[in-house]
């Protein structure tokens, strides 16, 4: 089980994935923005999406859950 | 002379054209978000306007809110920044209907420069030389890999009413076409300026030197120097210098020459930016494009000349008919401190618990923040500006060194390490560096 947290204080813009998708390693799983700047967060290993935990037009922070890869 | 003017701006540059609009001794109005409230400019403007919630689309780049604003605070004339609606056509056309003065050029010249496409060709038709590409707005894929054909890589991919930065790549092959196209058309569609793209062959190891214009009232344009912002991140510019170190006296006056020759092809009225690609092997350039406003790094040029180009401005837009002589003086680099990691150049926002600013001889900050401020995600990472003067450029280097030590900030991620490590760089301490130095820093 892998956790992806926010590495910044941003709006989520895209939510590119579904909960029970299959993920790759590498594939986009949300696009964040901040500061006039697209970041896409990518999964680390290659699973299914166990929880998404953001919906667009969230702001989140620092540190914040975004989801869990199984 | 006008007695008011409204700021439609936020931060670094709000605070600065406010000073000079107080220092003249009109009423500053400012307008801001939510977010802004209490950032310094709200503070030190006469008056303030609060125009809606953090999101730009509802505060910044809300014509009909910004208008309002200026009606109900009795704002003789409106200053647009850069950025937001500073090159919005329609934003100065209604404020002039508003029977306010619009600092800045005509609407009908914002529209002929901001489609970069209609500027390229405008341009060539005037006589000054413009990088191979396309002369009619590419739509589709298909015409893009056919204009790549005919052109040749490698091709810059740009929105052709974009700025910023916004969506432009590089392609060197088809495959990486199809993946710069559709990034400008997803960054066209989101950020706005139309679905047209443009295509021009790119070149390698270029500078980007840009020339200040200023259009007097009378009609005659001057060329205040130019700026080498050759130091790009994302193809946005980082640091800027003055006078670039890297074209030959003989050059720059090809430069400036032509410089006035787009300005006086549009007829232009007040501070511009012609940008150009200089190739430093073949001392050559070409057009690239005019911005029809302040732009970010115009203290740079500030300090060379000596001048208050808000002043210039505000004088130009009131129609008040003055010489302006140009005597350049020194050198004068600016570092743009933006709220992102140093390293990778990612955004991190976030509050400020330690602000301090360096000072001395030769050395200005232009900043949006001050400690206990928080930086926000809603707006670009610009947190101030350190700007340097010195007798010579290895005086400026050296009084920049001082300064980037000297400036303290904690909270948000700042590039601060970054800008002491390029002037430690030997490409750019050499000066003779292109657009490439800062990717080459991080590879």
């Amino acid at each position: 089980m892998a956790e992806v947290r926010a590495e910044m204080v941003a709006n989520v813009w895209k939510i590119v994935v579904a909960e029970g998708d299959t993920v790759a390693e590498g594939e986009t799983l949300v696009i964040l923005e901040s500061m006039k700047m697209e970041i896409p967060v990518i999964a680390e290993d290659a699973g299914v999406v166990a929880q998404l935990k953001v919906a667009e037009g969230d702001v989140i922070q620092e540190g914040d859950l975004i989801a869990v890869i199984e | 002379m006008f007695e008011s003017v409204l700021v439609a701006n936020r931060g670094e540059i709000a605070r600065r054209v406010i000073r000079t609009v107080r220092r003249m001794g009109l009423r500053a109005i400012a307008v801001y978000s939510e977010a802004d409230a209490d950032l310094p400019f709200v503070q030190e403007a006469d008056e303030a306007v609060l125009l809606g919630p953090a999101s730009p689309a509802q505060s910044y780049l809300d014509v009909e809110k910004v208008l309002d604003a200026a009606r109900k605070s009795g704002a003789a004339a409106v200053h647009p920044g850069y950025g937001f609606l500073s090159e919005n056509a329609d934003f100065a056309r209604a404020v002039i209907e508003a029977g306010m003065v619009w600092i800045g050029p005509a609407p009908e010249t914002i529209v002929q420069m901001g489609d970069k496409i209609n500027a390229r060709n405008l341009m060539e038709n005037a006589g000054v030389p413009v990088a191979a590409g396309t002369r009619e707005p590419v739509t589709t894929l298909e015409d893009a890999l056919r204009a790549a054909e005919e052109i040749g890589y490698p091709l810059m991919v740009k929105t052709a009413g974009g700025g910023g930065g916004i969506g432009m790549g590089v392609a060197y092959d088809d495959e990486s076409l199809i993946k710069a196209f559709e990034q400008a058309s997803r960054a066209a569609a989101r950020f706005g300026g139309g679905a047209a793209i443009l295509l021009e062959r790119y070149i390698e190891r270029a500078r980007h030197v840009e020339v200040q214009i200023l259009g007097l009232a009378d009609g005659t344009v001057v060329a205040l120097g130019e700026r080498d912002c050759s130091v790009q991140r994302r193809h946005q510019k980082v640091v800027e210098e003055s006078p670039s170190p890297g074209i030959t006296p003989e050059l720059r006056e090809r430069l400036l020459a032509a410089a006035v020759r787009v300005g006086e092809a549009v007829g232009y009225r007040g501070a511009g930016t012609v940008e150009c690609l200089v190739d430093a092997d073949k001392q050559d350039f070409v057009f690239l494009e005019m911005n029809t406003r302040l732009q970010v790094e115009h203290p740079v040029t500030e300090l060379v000349t000596g001048s208050d180009l808000v002043e210039h401005q505000l004088r130009i837009a009131a129609g008040e008919v003055y010489p302006v002589e140009v005597a350049p003086r020194g050198h004068a680099i600016e570092f743009r401190i933006y709220a992102e990691d140093p390293k990778r150049f990612f955004p991190g926002p976030g509050k400020i618990s330690v602000w301090e600013e360096p000072s001395g001889e030769g050395v200005r900050v232009d900043s949006g923040y001050v400690a206990a401020n928080t930086v926000t995600p809603f707006y670009d990472p610009l947190m101030a500006k350190l700007c340097v003067h010195g007798a010579t450029r290895a005086e400026a280097l050296e009084r920049g060194r001082a300064a980037v030590a000297a400036f303290r900030v904690e909270g948000p991620k700042n590039n601060l390490p970054f800008c002491a490590e390029l002037l430690d760089h030997p490409e750019f301490a050499s000066g003779d560096y292109d657009t490439g130095l800062v990717s080459r820093m991080r590879s």
